[in-house]
């Protein structure tokens, strides 16, 4: 079981809760997310209290993580986007901090069930919708269609972007999902290998030392990848977001 | 060395201490009094222009060079991801079309080749080889009265 790289991402029902026949249960899933919530929540609240002109090293972290969402968010979608700023800040903070509470050893990572980024996808779209056409109305709609194309090409141009739009969803859950099961799974494999191994004696411990080496590397290059994800998701929904505030192009 | 070092001393410290409203984070209630919200954005486009042109903000994009394989990996995933999604919603679609519409297997057949080609859009779009939509004229001129 302890070789199994799969084993990690099993859900287990710790509350079991059915209402109506739907399974509602609380899993170790549901408390890594509300984990991930309260510890966002715990170290801005507890970072920024203090709010000294001269930031302590704590209080500059949060306001470099504010600094960097504004930027990021102003340089794509404009000061007009910045009414979405908390959502695009609280989306940024929950992956991140998702993704990093899952580089703890024995922790669970929420992140990589594609239902939770899913949903945070469908989120970010669905915004985009909501907004455009409440905004703009019907001419939302000139969207899907790019300018200085011949009329007849537009009845096969619209449905290719109609269906680029749609997948958009699920190329952003797809990515953040498969980045951190990937590297998830490849961490315990080399790790595996590195008990697998030393079980053969002196020759095998020595033939251990390379993929323990490895899981060293692994581990760095997968902190990189938890706070890269984070960022890609970020700047995909300020584009996406982009696209409802100025459906126009810029 | 002795008037030197009594210039130093007049001068007013200039320890960056105190809050200039030209930042990025301006936009705290009591920062632009008296200036309206058009003149402050006319100073921070300004700024940011300047410190742009002078390399002092690095551009949006620069950050995912780890090392080389991270960001080829990374690469990979994007890239790869795009194309599935396309070809997915594509299929996805020519299938709910079949079911509702009885088309089958026409609708499949369709929409699976135009998710094929959303698929290859996505990819050029994502590696920057074709514009990003740019929409229709009307929506542009529209945007320009819009109040915001």
């Amino acid at each position: 079981m302890s070789n199994d790289p799969i084993h990690q991402f099993h859900i287990a029902q710790w509350v079991p809760l059915h209402v109506g026949g739907v399974d509602l249960s609380f899993t170790n899933s549901s408390a890594f997310m509300v984990a991930t919530v309260a510890v966002a929540s715990a170290f801005l609240y507890l970072t920024s209290s203090n709010r000294g002109l001269i930031p302590t090293r704590l209080q500059s972290v949060s306001e470099m993580a504010y600094e960097f969402v504004a930027s990021t968010l102003r340089e794509s979608a404009g000061s007009a986007g910045m009414k979405f700023f908390p959502f695009v800040f609280s989306l940024f903070m929950f992956v991140l901090v998702a993704n990093m509470l899952g580089m703890f050893p024995y922790f669970f990572t929420i992140t990589s069930q594609i239902i939770v980024t899913f949903a945070l996808a469908v989120l970010v779209i669905g915004t985009v919708l909501v907004y455009g056409f409440a905004k703009h109305g019907f001419k939302f709609l000139g969207v899907f269609v790019p300018s200085g194309v011949p009329g007849p090409l537009l009845l096969l141009v619209v449905p290719i972007e109609i269906i680029s739009f749609l997948s958009r969803p699920i190329s952003l859950s797809v990515r953040l999902f498969a980045n951190m099961l990937a590297g998830h799974i490849t961490l315990k494999v080399f790790a595996g290998f590195v008990a697998s191994l030393s079980a053969f004696g002196a020759v095998g411990i020595g033939g251990a030392i390379l993929p323990l080496a490895m899981t060293v590397a692994l581990t760095g290059l997968e902190f990189l990848v938890a706070f890269l994800q984070a960022y890609v998701f970020t700047v995909l929904t300020c584009m996406y977001l982009n696209d409802a505030v100025h459906p126009g192009g810029h | 060395m002795k008037p030197r070092i009594q210039r130093v001393k007049d001068m007013p410290l200039a320890t960056g201490n105190d809050p200039d409203k030209s930042g990025s984070v301006g936009d705290t209630p009591g920062a632009g009094r008296g200036l309206t919200s058009e003149e402050l954005e006319l100073r921070r486009r300004n700024l940011e222009s300047k410190l742009v042109s002078k390399g002092a903000v690095r551009k949006a994009g620069s950050e995912d060079k780890g090392t080389e394989t991270a960001s080829g990996v990374a690469q990979a995933m994007k890239l790869s991801s795009e194309f599935i999604a396309g070809v997915l919603v594509g299929a996805g679609l020519g299938w709910l079309a079949d079911r509702f519409l009885g088309t089958s297997p026409w609708g499949l057949i369709i929409l699976l080749l135009l998710g094929f080609c959303a698929g290859t859009l996505n990819i050029l779009r994502s590696a920057g080889h074709v514009a990003e939509n740019q929409g229709l004229d009307f929506s542009k001129k529209s945007d320009h009265d819009k109040p915001e």
